[in-house]
């Protein structure tokens, strides 16, 4: 065989393997860059904002976390073909089942909240009135799933994914020097020692990668799919391909306010673009845009993960392959999720910082015991057969729970006693 | 209503007994998981009250 031809057939290869991971790819890159959702883009903007780009090197240490912990959900989906509710109720029985689904049905409400915070005021920036944008945005997302069909659902929701890339020639824009980049941000280190304030704000960006509705989303996601056990090596590149994005995308938006924004104390992720405004309008506007695709990815893929739990543990036609007419409940709830949420936002004076805290002390009761199930799930050679984590994976992901249990929980008491570690929540 | 109340209680009778096979180590992470939300909505609770007062 010529060069010519071994380079044909090479070239092939990886093309039917682009072909391959298209048909598969979806569910760990919309769960992963839904992920950097409204609350999410705030902690970044506020952490460059605060430490510079003293604290990359943390960040990419959460490629790994979030990796290991929605990795599982791919395997647990593809094999058992359930969603992580039903998962729950059937593993541990009626009472941890309750308790996760109504706890998953308030956080993933109080979240949607905060999407839609999000959205309203990266809109109002531009003059658009608070009740449009709930409007718009319910009937966007009430147009994206009416189709009946998962996969245009997906291939929609990865064109919003491909919007939130927009904070990469942001960050280019404001002309950050790489060699600083470089030496403070990939060394690690402490900016100031080790005190209060920055343990608060290494815990938000945990807390800000791994949430409780993730877990059920990827898992009931990999399941409406109908992906099989086959499948389970691509789901986990497109989940390293999300994390690994996600990341990038946090990234870029610590550059870009730690470029500009170094020492300006930033509450929300809208101020921080109407900050960028005055100094770059570009990269003002693209923080904005970027801040409304977070939240309507993050309203997307959250209001979704209720309505499938439902429908699984109440026995609904919960798919996104069927219509309005077949799965009526699982519509209705996903409106009704959409609706109420998007109404809080619009009452005047209503307590949304209040609801912003209350959204992270909530998520800390889920996010453990999500947890907890899910490497115990994982563990059941009964139902997981060759699919059971080994004991490496037991290990690091073990780990990871472990860490992830303590630093949100001191993440959770530090939003409700604010001070105890000296933190400025 | 009655409806709801009935399809809970026969959701609660399907998944009335755990699937998962009850190792020492799932018990007692069980057992962890219950003390550590038990504290939690301790002070949550009390986080409530002293709001509220």
């Amino acid at each position: 065989m010529n060069l010519f031809s071994r380079l044909y057939y090479g070239l092939r290869r990886v093309l039917k393997a682009i072909q391959l991971y298209l048909v598969i790819a979806g569910p760990g890159l919309v769960v992963m860059v839904a992920d950097n959702d409204a609350g999410g883009i705030t902690t970044y903007a506020a952490t460059g904002a605060k430490y510079g780009y003293h604290l990359i090197w943390f960040l990419l240490i959460l490629i790994p976390v979030a990796y290991y912990v929605q990795e599982m959900t791919v395997r647990l989906g593809a094999v058992t073909k359930r969603g992580h509710a039903e998962a729950i109720f059937e593993g541990f029985g009626a009472f941890w089942g309750w308790f996760s689904l109504i706890d998953l049905m308030l956080v993933d409400w109080l979240t949607l909240v905060t999407e839609f915070i999000g959205m309203t005021s990266a809109l109002h920036i531009f003059g658009v009135p608070p009740w449009l944008t709930v409007a718009g945005v319910v009937a966007l997302m009430g147009t994206i799933v009416l189709n009946g069909r998962y996969w245009t659902w997906e291939k929609i929701s990865l064109l919003f994914c491909a919007l939130n890339l927009i904070y990469i020639p942001g960050a280019f824009m404001v002309h950050p020097s790489l060699h600083d980049i470089l030496r403070q941000g990939l060394v690690p280190n402490f900016p100031g020692g080790f005190n209060g304030d920055l343990f608060f704000f290494l815990m938000a960006n945990i807390g800000t990668t791994i949430a409780p509705w993730m877990l059920f989303f990827q898992q009931s996601a990999v399941v409406d799919k109908g992906m099989l056990e086959k499948d389970i090596p691509w789901g986990k590149f497109d989940t390293l391909l999300g994390s690994t994005l996600t990341v990038a995308v946090a990234i870029f938006i610590l550059v870009m306010t730690g470029t500009v924004l170094l020492g300006v104390d930033i509450d929300s992720a809208s101020q921080a673009a109407e900050h960028l405004m005055k100094t770059d309008r570009y990269v003002g506007t693209f923080m904005a845009i970027g801040l409304f695709d977070a939240g309507l990815l993050g309203a997307i893929c959250i209001s979704l993960a209720s309505s499938w739990a439902f429908g699984e543990i109440f026995g609904w036609a919960h798919s996104l392959n069927q219509n309005i007419k077949e799965a009526p409940w699982f519509y209705a709830s996903y409106f009704f999720t959409l609706i109420t949420a998007g109404a809080v936002v619009l009452i005047p004076g209503a307590p949304l910082v209040l609801i912003t805290l209350f959204v992270q002390v909530i998520a800390v009761t889920l996010l453990p015991a999500a947890l907890v199930f899910l490497i115990l799930l994982l563990n059941d050679r009964k139902h997981m057969g060759d699919y059971c984590n080994g004991p490496i994976e037991n290990v690091i992901g073990g780990l990871i729970v472990v860490s992830i249990v303590l630093l949100s929980t001191l993440y959770g008491v530090s939003v409700m006693f604010p001070g105890l570690f000296g933190s400025p929540a | 209503m009655n409806r709801l109340l009935r399809k809970v209680r026969e959701i609660n009778l399907r998944y009335r007994k755990p699937q998962i096979e009850m190792t020492p180590g799932v018990r007692l992470s069980l057992l962890a998981l219950r003390v550590y939300l038990l504290l939690l909505v301790s002070l949550i609770v009390y986080k409530f009250v002293i709001l509220l007062a």
